[in-house]
């Protein structure tokens, strides 16, 4: 009777006048004004040119930084979330690097492993049928014991990734990860986030929300159902693929004719 | 008169006094110093109070994870450095005893030889030397392996994961490094002793064995065990520390790690001297 009653929140996030600062130095401001709602589902595409913020603003919204200013709640949370006893709800939240981020002193199954071994305190025999079903789904077997500076940056991205996937994530954000992919690669992540959007089966069919940040807006024209793109400190809602190709913008028009072609 | 002054005014001191900054700019000068000692101090030692409630906090969480780490770091401080350390123990003993040996044999008082082997190598010189020796085998790599983790973006996928960078990376150090440089002093202390009375042998000093271990045994007392153990150990902690705040703490870049290494060894350096001037202290206390 005395229970706290739950925050009943539809969206995932929600960020209400939200200021982001640099990761590098905390205090500049990279993206302020901030109203963004994205619901459980919703396949997300921030673009924006190279320096416009779109990693910092990525990694506040994963929580690793706080901002600046304006409410930003997660699930009904306000992050970020470092608390012990708010672990569960931070696990509902994963996110891929530009650059993998892997840890090099790792193997790959390792690295792959560790989120899961760490959270359930299992030991790498126990975590070995989940890890064998990750590695499969991302292809990533015959470099299962290879460390990550011996793989090429097409296949760290991937370590990265199944590396987010093990825990779970109800929401996965992903920092351009079709940057400096061959075409082969571009279409295997398509499809993969393609899946996820609508229900893979490592997610038990649960659609997992999707938030992706890139510079080149073309390749996830029959993929996302929502742009954005960051333009002068600003977050702007351009909506649908129709919506935006309808936009008379100068920026949308330069991200849509960044790439030589389309995947 | 006009050339007699010219000269004065180049004279050496008087250009150097010249050139020298003024006196606001020395006092410029050692406040930024001050200020970031002052900074340094705070810095390291909230470090050290989160490590060490992570320490108490988190010990048995995900123990199948971080106590195989836990044991690498004592394996990578301690047995694969114990080769290195035999070295030097009988280096140590060698020092000690080539100098004292034939001064206490001119002043007939060989009988003391144990006791300056417990003062010098048990006090003094084994629990020194082996936090020196750590410090710059496992200490630097501390420094590099996680500046680099940090310029490299390594810690912020530790936190999106939700795994507490203190938890799995300081952690298992400090534990190993304290650990490591008690068992390692132990080794050297064992072995110093040991050489110390090999070379005397071979020095031809009129000395038994069962005399020189008896003079070792009545030198030492519990105090010095116990002193031994908790000066060993918070050398490891204090190394470990510094070493670990120096790459971890701030945000890194790549070219600044080497940096990072040469500020956190030589305070490392400093710590450790104060330490065992405080552990004198204690000595002539009690």
């Amino acid at each position: 009777m005395n229970e706290p009653m739950p925050i009943l929140s539809p969206a995932a996030l929600d960020m209400q006048g939200v200021a982001t600062g640099s990761m590098r130095d905390p205090n500049s401001m990279v993206v302020e004004e901030v109203q963004w709602t994205v619901t459980s589902g919703d396949f997300w595409v921030i673009g924006g040119l190279q320096g416009s913020g779109k990693s910092d603003f990525l990694l506040m919204t994963a929580g690793l930084t706080a901002p600046l200013r304006g409410t930003y709640l997660f699930f009904g949370q306000p992050m970020p979330l470092f608390e012990e006893h708010e672990l569960r709800e931070r696990l509902r939240l994963g996110i891929v690097f530009d650059g993998g981020q892997l840890f090099n002193h790792l193997t790959v199954s390792e690295n792959v492993a560790l989120p899961l071994r760490y959270h359930r305190n299992l030991g790498p025999a126990e975590a070995g049928p989940e890890l064998a079903q990750m590695l499969s789904i991302c292809e990533l077997q015959p470099y299962a014991d290879s460390t990550p500076g011996a793989l090429a940056r097409n296949w760290q991205k991937r370590v990265g990734l199944a590396r987010a996937l093990m825990v779970r994530p109800e929401v996965l954000l992903l920092d351009n990860p079709l940057a400096g992919l061959d075409l082969r690669h571009r279409a295997w992540w398509l499809g993969l986030l393609g899946q996820l959007s609508k229900g893979h089966p490592w997610m038990n069919g649960r659609p997992v929300t999707l938030i992706v940040t890139a510079d080149d807006l073309r390749p996830w024209r029959l993929w996302a159902r929502q742009f954005a793109m960051l333009k002068n400190k600003r977050l702007v809602i351009l909506g649908s693929w129709d919506q935006l190709e309808s936009a008379g913008d100068e920026m949308v028009q330069e991200l849509l004719a960044i790439a030589p072609a389309d995947v | 008169m006009e050339k007699g002054n010219t000269t004065a005014f180049n004279s050496p001191p008087v250009r150097f006094l010249l050139r020298a900054a003024l006196p606001g700019s020395y006092a410029n000068f050692f406040g930024r110093k001050l200020i970031r000692f002052l900074l340094t101090i705070q810095g390291l030692g909230a470090f050290a109070l989160i490590t060490l409630g992570v320490l108490l906090t988190k010990f048995r969480r995900s123990s199948r994870v971080t106590f195989p780490l836990a044991f690498h770091e004592v394996s990578r401080g301690g047995l694969r450095l114990l080769p290195m350390f035999l070295f030097m123990a009988a280096a140590l003993g060698l020092v000690v005893i080539g100098q004292t040996v034939s001064w206490l044999t001119r002043v007939g008082a060989i009988n003391y030889m144990g006791t300056v082997m417990v003062i010098v190598v048990v006090r003094e010189l084994g629990p020194m030397v082996g936090a020196l020796l750590v410090l710059a085998r496992v200490g630097t790599a501390n420094v590099v392996e996680l500046g680099t983790a940090r310029a490299l973006g390594e810690v912020e996928a530790l936190e999106a994961l939700g795994i507490d960078p203190i938890h799995y990376l300081v952690a298992p150090r400090v534990f190993g490094m304290a650990v490591a440089i008690f068992c390692l002093t132990v080794y050297l202390i064992l072995g110093a002793l040991i050489s110390g009375f090999l070379w005397a042998f071979i020095q031809n000093v009129p000395l038994r064995p069962g005399d020189y271990f008896s003079q070792l045994a009545g030198s030492l007392s519990w105090l010095d065990f116990a002193l031994v153990a908790l000066k060993t150990a918070l050398f490891g902690f204090i190394i470990s520390i510094v070493t670990c705040y120096h790459g971890l703490a701030q945000p890194l870049r790549l070219e600044e790690v080497s940096h990072a290494t040469v500020r956190a060894v030589s305070q490392s350096v400093i710590a450790c001297v104060l330490l065992d001037a405080l552990f004198i202290v204690i000595y002539l206390v009690l």
